[in-house]
């Protein structure tokens, strides 16, 4: 993983170790934040921005932290970006930030970040590190939005609910009603639709990377038998 | 004379996985038309319905999964999971609800952890579960037998009325539905009254609004049966029920104002069907013989409580789930002892 280069980064990220579908870290902001596509994309992006942010800097004091005390430095680091976070979104998406509430500040015991402190941002490079953050703060926002919007469509009939709140005034124009409410399939938008969501996700995944893995194999098993399968 | 001779074994018995659920089935028929008697054809079109679609998912299912279609279904046990869902919701519910319950119970709870024998959770529950709480509203209307009387529902106008979601003319909701015995303790108990002028109204009979008592009443008998045929032991059903009427007589006898007696509380709502028929299923239920009697106390505590203090009038479909949850633990713990082995049943 070291010596990975920026592509395997970006694709480690937002495919093969997504941190929501493979890793399964951060779970609880994942299945609590996750009912409307707006709420999701909220918190995935103050997410992406701690990521990017506490990578950066945990990269840039890797050679100057003992390692017996590297932890608490990170949690340290990770606090402040979060705290800072909070503080700007309080000020500029104010309506947004009363939705998260206490979720915006449990962004520091979200797994993820520190996982991914310790496991890569203090080993590798800044620009490394960085995209390393962005990448996985890209991927988990992802699944983030897509339970959101699955969990939004089928509880509630809506997409883009509440837009203003993340994109002001015009945002209100960007909903879109497929059904009325009423008719909504409650269960989606209560806790046991975001375990059942995220576990059709993974279901999902696994299938296509299934899928994947079995087609270099077919292309051979096409050929005469003699030939020595060599992927 | 001939006598075949044949490897072992010699002496087949009796009891198969598809031989057990039709047991079952036929132990439900006196319940279900003692039900459809009083409740009107709703009932019947409800159990035809749930048993087509769960049939039809179960189909579907096993066809994804590449097994004998004709061996799983030949079981009957989506046939089961069909009839006691469509038990346990009101007649005259619109058909896009049992779609979506028998789809949960057959599609998410029994396949994907498995099939049959792999389901941790009772999978008619599950589906009856999920559609109480996404749609309370059309889960919340009973249909009421007099309702019934003065308009006569013939089955053509119940087939309508389930297909369509639409009462036919002349009619509305409010005058051909009642609360259910439950609902009318709950919401009375809530309001202010005492248990006694509750049921002193005309609708309730010896124990509970005599309907459900005479429909429990056949189902008790049904499950009787069944221990007699030895399908299901009594440890499940027998402490359900005991320890359901042990703590509603502690609180009935403490304030009999507020609490409601032990017999309306068994002959109310699903807790006879639910001992004999729901909680006994062998695949989600405790196995051993004394963590079965634990797995049935701790339903019947868990009815009496979410029935008394819980959010919904009647609790059975959740305390079987909740118990499911507990019965691998219940099982490892209570193990009997193994023959030749010392006590703790480890060898």
């Amino acid at each position: 993983m070291i010596t990975s280069g920026y592509a395997d980064i970006i694709r480690e990220g937002l495919w093969t170790n997504n941190p929501g579908l493979v890793q399964l870290l951060g779970l609880c902001p994942l299945l609590a934040i996750s009912g409307t596509v707006i709420n999701a994309l909220g918190l995935g992006l103050a997410t992406i921005a701690t990521l990017l942010i506490s990578n950066t800097l945990v990269s840039l004091l890797r050679e100057h932290v003992r390692p017996e005390i590297r932890i608490p430095v990170y949690v340290l680091i990770i606090a402040s970006a979060v705290t800072a976070i909070e503080l700007v979104m309080n000020a500029w998406f104010h309506g947004l930030f009363l939705v998260l509430g206490i979720f915006i500040p449990l962004i520091v015991t979200n797994c993820a970040i520190i996982g991914r402190a310790e496991a890569f941002a203090s080993r590798n490079s800044v620009p490394r590190a960085a995209l390393d953050g962005l990448a996985m703060g890209v991927g988990f926002t992802g699944v983030l939005v897509t339970i959101g919007a699955l969990r939004e469509i089928v509880g509630q009939g809506s997409l883009l609910d509440n837009a203003q709140l993340l994109f002001g005034e015009w945002g209100r124009d960007l909903r879109i009603e497929i059904f009325p409410q009423e008719h909504g399939f409650l269960l989606a938008l209560l806790p046991p639709g975001a375990f059942l969501a995220m576990g059709l996700l993974i279901a999902v995944k696994n299938l296509i990377d299934a899928r994947l893995e079995a087609r270099p194999i077919a292309a051979p098993a096409a050929a005469p038998e003699t030939a020595p399968t060599q992927s | 004379m001939r006598f075949q001779t044949r490897t072992s074994p010699h002496m087949v018995p009796g009891h198969s996985v598809g031989h057990l659920m039709r047991q079952v089935l036929y132990a439900l028929i006196p319940g279900t038309l003692a039900m459809a008697w009083f409740f009107g054809w709703g009932v019947l079109v409800n159990v035809v319905l749930s048993v087509l679609f769960a049939v039809m998912f179960e189909a579907l299912m096993v066809t994804l999964r590449r097994r004998p279609v004709g061996v799983t279904l030949g079981d009957s046990s989506a046939v089961l999971a069909g009839w006691l869902f469509a038990l346990a919701i009101p007649p005259l519910t619109p058909v896009w609800v049992l779609l979506v319950g028998t789809g949960f119970a057959i599609v998410v709870a029994k396949h994907l952890y498995g099939g049959l024998g792999y389901n941790p959770f009772n999978p008619a529950m599950v589906g009856y579960v999920v559609v109480l709480v996404s749609f309370p509203r059309e889960l919340s209307l009973w249909p009421s037998p007099q309702g019934l009387m003065e308009g006569p529902f013939t089955l053509w106008q119940t087939l309508q009325t389930t297909l369509t979601g639409r009462l036919p003319e002349g009619l509305d909701w409010d005058a051909i539905t009642r609360a259910s015995p439950l609902d009318m303790m709950r919401e009375s108990l809530i309001s202010g009254q005492t248990v006694h002028e509750i049921t002193r109204s005309p609708v309730f009979g010896s124990f509970s609004q005599t309907e459900w008592e005479w429909a429990g009443n056949l189902f008790l008998l049904g499950g009787i049966w069944l221990m007699y045929r030895r399908v299901i032991t009594w440890h499940i059903p027998m402490s359900m029920l005991l320890s359901l009427a042990t703590i509603a007589g502690v609180f009935w006898v403490i304030d009999p104002d507020q609490f409601a007696s032990p017999a309306f509380h068994v002959f109310s709502g699903a807790a006879i069907i639910g001992a004999f028929f729901i909680a006994t299923d062998p695949v989600s239920a405790a196995t051993t013989p004394l963590g079965r009697v634990l797995f049935g106390i701790g339903i019947g505590i868990l009815v009496y409580v979410i029935r008394t203090w819980g959010g919904y009038p009647d609790g059975v479909a959740f305390a079987v789930l909740l118990m499911n949850m507990v019965a691998p633990t219940l099982d490892h713990y209570t193990r009997p002892r193994i023959f030749g082995h010392s006590g703790d049943g480890r060898g």
